[in-house]
């Protein structure tokens, strides 16, 4: 017997496709230098690749965290029964912060809470004291005095790991670029580091670096520590931040992805045929974005609210209602997005299909679907590729402000909306309880920022002439 | 950095603008920091202020002051106590039988068919000044006859120049009576008061069929139908008429719904074109109370001002009350005549934080404390007592504390076949799982996170301060949920719940034919930014027991459509009280209040015979030894039964400015404006002493500005230069 | 030019035509007519004939699309889609579920959306431009280089932390300015000025890049070089002619919202209190009052459509050679 049992969930689902999607399209791309090229031209953009190296962590946090299963139950007479509870990868590698729930607040690397409790003491009588966490700093024996050692300690121990992690990474790339070129390691370690190397590996080695310096003490403190504190439940927010990394992914990913054949077609189709049908298509896509786009997106997610429930025994667990919630935001947000998509496709296909070669293929009495589908989709995918980077951020952006007017994901759900929407009254507390903010801020600026820089070199990459101009509600 | 210079423009603009010697944070004009003005709030516009339609607090917070009902509450005594405010003195019932002879006081109540409360309205009363009720020169009523052209530029109520006032008759209690049956009002409370004020169904009735075949612009008049219920005796005096012993009917006289409306105001806002304005009742009311109306901005602001004919009535402040009052200084006053402020500003605050740092900044005069912002405001000293913090206090501010007169629950449905008590043999497991539950779930956990301890955990539906609430002693605890430990209660432990959830057929949260764990769902509404911590509180307590629980959030008409249609399985509801009598809170478990059978309170759709013998008894009878017994009786059935988590009873802080005085939360009443004092001298110089603007950042950012274009001149320059050569080589 | 806006006018009906059918539908899925009485009814004591009288008064008896009961066109004007969505083309909002008047409301509201907007749209104009000016003079310079950093940091930060943090310093910790409320008249300005000052710089990034890419796009062109080869100075250069050329691409997106400024800012007008259209929206979402969505929806689509005939028509303005026939 399996002691878990996957749970596909339809945006796990999403996402691997995407994924499957990803690594053939790069195979493919692989075998053909025309297509190669401009993937070069982004590996050759020193800010793009070190985005791409801070980008690599989240994606796999995001991916960890796409795959589901329920656990199975303990069971005496040997049949199997799972839990309806719906877990990820993610969750099992951070068991240690998922499991060690606080009573309530407490402070980054805090071994007591962060408001007093009244307290029986042994001898009956009763105090006002700030208790000792249940798990933060609980191998403290006396943490006033212990518990600066210990952090700094642990912290260096994690650091000189990761440096040396690093180190090993540097020469191993070193290494291979030797091989590979037939020159000696110094040299080509030289070459890197005064930037003449033809991938910016400088810039990705102090990505990573930097990366390391925090991911490494961030490890070694996180089954000790709440590193970042915890929120009013007690639960880590460390747990949080990182699990509304997957999230924000699949909505900034799949947003523009399910509704992209949509666009696809639609924007081919108008440019190619031109005449009524794309008299038609103008007038849908116009009339789709002409409506506000908070209010459009605030109705279907209502709409979607009203069918969960009244369809309640199709979602046996909270997971699974946020997920379809997720999914239906996604859609929706897609919806709004998808006309910019489409509109720049028509452009482009209406030059291109004043080309020679179209012309000659329609004299050679090729049929018009074989011609918008081997001869003009492959010539705008620059335009997909692009449109696709450029809304991610955007897209993420959205999300929290969309979660602050309460048409967001599914309040059980982490997001940064949601982390945000709940933390922005804190900062009234006196002390101010300001990591969980922080936390959101910090996670979501580095996402964000990385994303942005990304986007810019795929841009400049693919066509450095097209304009979109970003901006959302 | 360049968007800092245009924004230090409007500042100083700002600045120059406002007047030097108040702080420039200021949120009102300079000029009124010295006005005899009360500074409050308003989270949510009103829907309604009608006082025939309105039936929630935000709205009363405005009508309870500007209408004046038969009676009020006396606002120091505890426990609550009804004194005469539109009326001369608190009427008592006579009691008549079917032919309507007159019945002794101590008849049992099944023979009394009618009650008849006769009161006397308190002379020389005046409405306060309102263009319904101009007249003009030759004594007509001067606006009831508009015309198109005369109501061009007329936006809102007081562009109408004139204003008139007149003296409150009797009739005016009647006419209001008459409204709850008007069928284009909907007062949510006709359904009830049909059951009881004799003759109110006919006539609901009746005007609904007069309503249908007239024309859509035209309305019922209802001084053409008598109410057969509610006669006028003479100019002074009127009469009510109730089906049975009705007791709770002198609390409903104290509430807006019974308030005089004089037929002025319907004939005046009834008028063709005023409604596309936003005028009519419904958002500016007539009324005799302290206060009246004058702006009405539900987007920004509403303003009560003191309505000028009041201090005719001569109301004073009360000169006894509750011991501690006369030490905390709440008598000072005694005797002096009512409403002490002139105005008092309602702001639109949606946001917590900006209300709680305006309150701290002085901008308002009293605040709540809400859970985060409790450990700034208040702390616990050794005893348990609980102390404002020393900034407060250094800051002068008073705290007070009372416990509500509302209870929370997390109710079972009891249509439900896993929770519920469905007929059939096996009531008894249900029973204990619902008893698991009500142990699992620690409300002194959640009170202690979600409410900083403000509140009670409840051992029963009748909350502290009203008859028939027992304080949880030894006797008083209820013994399914808690034990009795060193003193006090102590809520049983996990492992007793475990063993009545392995009674109940599931150990360790799992069937035991099947193996399939126990999975229950939570409707709830979501909103507010606590509410994912909420959540997340709730599926933790029902680990506790390894029983899965799935929230079902969701916005509050679904909950109630869930709630109607008998679907849900476990919800979170309150309940506050309408007025101060144990059958407010006994009846939300009335079988024949069912709410999926009868759309009634009784959402829980509980039923027990017994129970509901002893509610019919015990809802006639006068508080005293017998009552109590009964009701001990019934709420041991109900912590037997269990159809409620009993949760708990919240606990309201109010912090008041020291330049405040007289206040003091009354759960009940709502028109406490005219009792409260100020010093608005202190406000003034507290306000400038606590908000001195910090300039150095602004003169920071302007050296900074200048240093950083000094090296951009010489750059711009140079490169001006450069590629001017360029170019020209 | 007139024969033109006239066919784009006629378009702009159908566009509202379509975006009505499509919220009704949308809306009426949501929430059935009982609902929204139920919502509006409160929540103590209400029975299933308030409903039903609340529902006929507000015309919500009726059936949704076609009336099988009435005789000739009766059976299409009375109907729900006649009474709430036909009767938005002649602006008449009708009554919100509340009772109030729509119309009436936003008539109120508009002027203090317009306050924040208008002042956040001109200035913010100004500031981008400079900004994005500066950085196209210093091109390639270490100057561009961290302005386009900076630019893409501040684009990373979402709204909400420009306010909660704005609010947090000028409004609590330097007593600068209210932290939120709204007065009219010249009072308005110490209110403004803050949700003024974050809507520019939010904005900044992603505004001063897009422009910045504008004006490089158009520094690249050959008049640009001959421009500078007759030895005219860079600033000339810039202002006269890279400025100029440029307007096309930046008025593309700046005319077509300056309709949409009566819309008002959402986040920004609940946040600091301010009792605009945006702030009204935000309440009918969290209410569910969906007569004033529905009317806040149309509104939005007609200043949509009247923004991109600004649009065309500013397009010959500003460049002579553009014709519409």
């Amino acid at each position: 017997m399996m002691p878990f049992r996957f749970e596909w969930l339809w945006s796990d689902v999403l996402v691997w496709l995407l994924v499957a999607g990803a690594v053939g399209l790069a195979l493919y791309t692989r075998a053909r230098p025309h297509l190669r090229a401009p993937w070069s031209r982004v590996a050759r953009s020193p800010s793009g690749m070190a985005a791409a190296t801070v980008l690599v962590p989240f994606v796999l946090i995001g991916l960890l965290d796409s795959l589901h299963y329920r656990a199975a139950l303990p069971s005496s007479d040997g049949k199997v029964i799972y839990a309806t509870a719906v877990r990820s990868a993610l969750d099992r590698v951070l068991e240690p912060l998922r499991a060690t729930r606080e009573k309530t607040y407490s402070a980054p690397f805090a071994t007591h809470l962060y408001a007093k409790e009244t307290v029986q003491l042994p001898d009956g009588r009763e105090a006002r004291i700030y208790p000792r966490l249940r798990h933060g700093g609980a191998h403290l024996a006396d943490p006033h005095a212990e518990r600066g050692r210990d952090v700094a300690l642990k912290a260096f121990r994690g650091l000189t790991f990761a440096l040396m992690l690093w180190l090993v990474v540097v020469i191993g790339v070193c290494a291979m670029r030797a091989r590979h070129t037939a020159a000696d390691i110094e040299s080509v370690w030289r070459g890197i580091w005064q930037g003449r190397s033809e991938v910016p590996w400088r810039a990705v080695f102090c990505a990573l670096g930097m990366l390391f310096v925090v991911i490494g003490p961030v490890i070694a403190l996180a089954p000790h520590y709440h590193v970042l504190g915890t929120d009013k439940v007690g639960q880590d927010v460390l747990y949080q931040a990182l699990k509304s990394i997957r999230t924000g992914l699949v909505i900034g990913m799949l947003a523009t992805l399910v509704m992209l054949p949509f666009a696809l077609v639609l924007g081919v189709m108008a440019g190619y045929f031109k005449g009524w049908i794309d008299d038609l298509i103008q007038y849908l896509y116009t009339t789709l974005s002409s409506i506000p786009g908070v209010l459009l997106i605030a109705a279907a997610v209502l709409m979607m609210q009203v069918y969960i429930e009244n369809n309640s025994e199709l979602f046996p667990s909270t997971e699974i209602r946020a997920d379809v919630r997720l999914l239906a935001l996604c859609v929706i947000l897609g919806v709004t997005s998808w006309t910019g998509l489409c509109r720049l496709l028509r452009g482009e296909v209406l030059k291109l299909r004043e080309m020679e070669y179209i012309q000659a293929a329609h004299a050679f009495g090729v049929s018009h679907w074989r011609i918008m589908m081997r001869h003009l989709t492959p010539n705008v995918m620059h335009i997909v590729m692009i449109a696709l980077v450029m809304d991610f951020s955007g897209l993420v952006l959205a999300e929290a402000v969309l979660s602050y007017v309460g048409v967001g994901v599914d309040p059980s759900m982490i997001s940064f909306g949601t982390m945000i929407n709940s933390a922005r009254l804190e900062m009234a507390r006196e002390p101010m309880v300001w990591w969980s903010l922080a936390a959101a801020f910090v996670f979501m600026l580095t996402l964000v920022l990385a994303a942005n820089l990304f986007a810019d070199a795929v841009r400049d990459a693919f066509d450095p002439r097209l304009i979109i101009a970003g901006g959302r509600p | 950095m360049f968007p800092y210079r245009h924004g230090i423009v409007l500042l100083i603009l700002a600045f120059t603008a406002g007047c030097s010697e108040s702080p420039w944070n200021n949120p009102y004009s300079a000029a009124a920091a010295t006005e005899n003005t009360l500074y409050t709030s308003f989270a949510e516009r009103p829907k309604h202020l009608d006082p025939v339609q309105s039936y929630a607090e935000n709205e009363y917070a405005f009508i309870a002051n500007i209408y004046q009902p038969p009676l009020q509450y006396h606002y120091l005594k505890r426990p609550y106590e009804l004194i005469p405010f539109g009326a001369e003195s608190v009427p008592r019932p006579v009691y008549l039988d079917a032919a309507g002879k007159t019945l002794p006081d101590s008849v049992p109540a099944e023979r009394v068919a009618f009650s008849e409360y006769v009161i006397r309205v308190r002379q020389g009363v005046r409405y306060q000044p309102h263009p319904a009720l101009a007249l003009d020169e030759s004594g007509k009523l001067r606006y009831h006859a508009l015309s198109p052209a005369e109501l061009r530029g007329i936006d809102t109520l007081a562009d109408f120049r004139h204003t008139g006032t007149r003296e409150l008759v009797a009739g005016d209690y009647v006419h209001q009576i008459k409204r709850l049956a008007h069928p284009r009002l909907h007062s949510p409370i006709l359904q009830l008061m049909t059951e009881y004020i004799v003759g109110l169904k006919e006539y609901a009735a009746m005007l609904a069929g007069e309503a249908a075949a007239l024309p859509e612009d035209k309305t019922v008049d209802l001084t053409r139908h008598e109410l057969a219920g509610a006669r006028i005796i003479d100019r002074y005096t009127y009469a009510v008429r109730v089906r049975g012993k009705y007791p709770q009917f002198a609390y409903w006289l104290a509430m807006p719904f019974f308030a005089p409306v004089p037929p002025e105001a319907d004939r005046f806002y009834g008028q063709p074109g005023l409604a596309q304005k936003n005028i009519s009742l419904d958002w500016y009311p007539l009324g005799t109370g302290p206060y009246m109306l004058t702006v009405n901005n539900p987007n920004r602001q509403m303003v009560l001002e003191r309505n000028p004919y009041y201090r005719d009535q001569a109301e004073t402040y009360p000169a006894e009350g509750e011991p501690a009052d006369a030490a905390s200084g709440l008598l000072q006053d005694a005797g002096k005549t009512l409403p002490f402020i002139d105005k008092v500003v309602f702001s639109l605050e949606k946001e917590q934080i900006p209300y709680w740092n305006k309150f701290l900044q002085g901008y308002y005069d009293a605040s709540g404390i809400a859970s985060d912002t409790f450990d700034q405001a208040v702390q616990f000293s050794g005893q348990g007592d609980v102390t404002l913090s020393d900034d407060m206090i250094r800051r002068g501010i008073r705290l007070q504390t009372s416990l509500a007169t509302s209870v929370f629950y997390l109710g079972f449905n009891m249509r439900d076949p896993v929770v519920g008590n469905v007929d059939g043999g096996s009531g008894e497991r249900r029973r204990k799982l619902r008893l698991a539950i009500s142990i699992a779930v620690d409300q002194e956990e959640f009170i202690s996170i979600f409410r900083n301890g403000r509140g009670v955990p409840s051992h029963g539906p009748i909350p502290p301060g009203i008859f028939g609430h027992r304080e949880p002693d030894e006797a008083g605890i209820n013994p399914y949920v808690y034990e009795w430990r060193n003193g006090q209660p102590q809520r049983k432990s996990i492992e007793q719940a475990k063993k009545l959830l392995a009674e109940a057929g599931y150990p360790n949260g799992r069937d035991a034919k099947t193996g399939e764990p126990l999975l229950l769902h939570l409707d709830t509404t979501s909103s507010g930014a606590d509410s994912k911590a909420r959540l997340d509180w709730y599926i933790r307590q029902f680990q506790k027991l390894g029983v899965q629980l799935v929230i079902r959030a969701t916005d509050f008409n679904r909950l109630q459509d869930k709630l109607r249609r008998g679907t849900a399985q476990l919800y979170f509801l309150g309940w506050n009280a309408d007025y101060p009598d144990p059958e407010n809170f006994l009846f939300l478990l009335h079988g024949p209040q069912g709410r999926a059978r009868t759309q009634g309170e009784n959402a829980s759709n509980y039923r027990n015979a017994e129970y509901d013998q002893l509610f019919d008894r015990m809802k006639h009878m006068a508080n005293g030894a017998e009552r109590q017994a009964i009701i001990d009786r019934m709420i041991a059935i109900l912590r037997h039964d269990a159809p409620w988590v009993w949760s708990f009873f919240p606990k309201d802080y109010t912090l008041h400015h020291a330049w405040v005085h007289n206040g003091k939360p009354n759960q009940i009443a709502n028109n406490g404006l005219k009792y409260q004092r100020l010093d608005p001298a202190l406000r003034a110089v507290k306000r400038r002493e606590w908000n001195p603007p910090v300039v150095w950042p602004l003169a920071l950012v302007t050296a900074l500005l200048v240093i950083g274009t000094l090296p951009a001149i010489a750059a711009f320059r140079r490169r001006e230069r450069s590629t001017a050569v360029a170019a020209q080589s | 030019m007139t024969a033109y806006i006239i066919r784009r006018l006629i378009y702009g009906v159908f566009v509202l035509i379509g975006v009505n059918v499509l919220t009704f539908a949308l809306f009426f899925f949501v929430n059935s007519p009982d609902d929204v009485a139920r919502a509006q009814l409160g929540a103590k004591r209400v029975t299933p004939e308030a409903v039903e009288k609340w529902k006929r008064e507000r015309g919500y008896h009726k059936p949704l699309f076609l009336n099988e009961k009435s005789t000739g066109i009766g059976r299409v004007t009375e109907t729900v889609f006649f009474d709430k969505s036909v009767r938005l083309f002649a602006f008449q909002f009708g009554a919100s579920d509340q009772g109030r008047n729509i119309g009436y409301d936003i008539s109120t509201r508009m002027w203090p959306s317009l306050a924040v907007q208008v002042p956040a749209f001109v200035i913010g104009l100004a500031v981008y431009i400079t900004f994005a000016l500066l950085m196209a003079f210093f091109r390639a310079t270490y100057i561009d280089f961290w302005g386009v950093v900076l630019c893409v940091l501040m684009m990373s930060i979402s709204a909400l932390f420009y306010i909660i943090g704005g609010q947090f310093i000028f409004g609590k910790l330097w007593n600068l300015v209210p932290i939120s409320g709204y007065d009219s008249g010249f009072d308005a300005i110490k209110f403004l000025a803050l949700p003024v000052l974050i809507g520019i710089i939010s904005g900044i990034g992603g505004n001063a890049r897009w422009y910045r890419t504008i004006f490089l796009e158009e520094i690249n062109k050959d008049y640009v070089r001959t421009a500078r080869a007759k030895g005219l100075s860079e600033v000339r250069v810039l202002f006269r002619h890279v400025l100029q050329n440029a307007m096309i691409p930046i008025l593309t997106g700046v005319v077509v919202v300056i309709p949409l400024l009566f819309m008002g800012a959402l986040i920004t007008e609940s946040f600091f209190g301010i009792p605009g259209l945006g702030s009204y929206t935000i309440d009918a979402i969290s209410q569910q009052d969906f007569a004033i969505v529905r009317a806040m929806v149309f509104l939005g689509s007609v200043l949509y459509i009247i923004g991109l005939i600004l649009t065309d028509i500013s397009y010959t303005l500003v460049d002579p050679r553009v014709r519409f026939s």
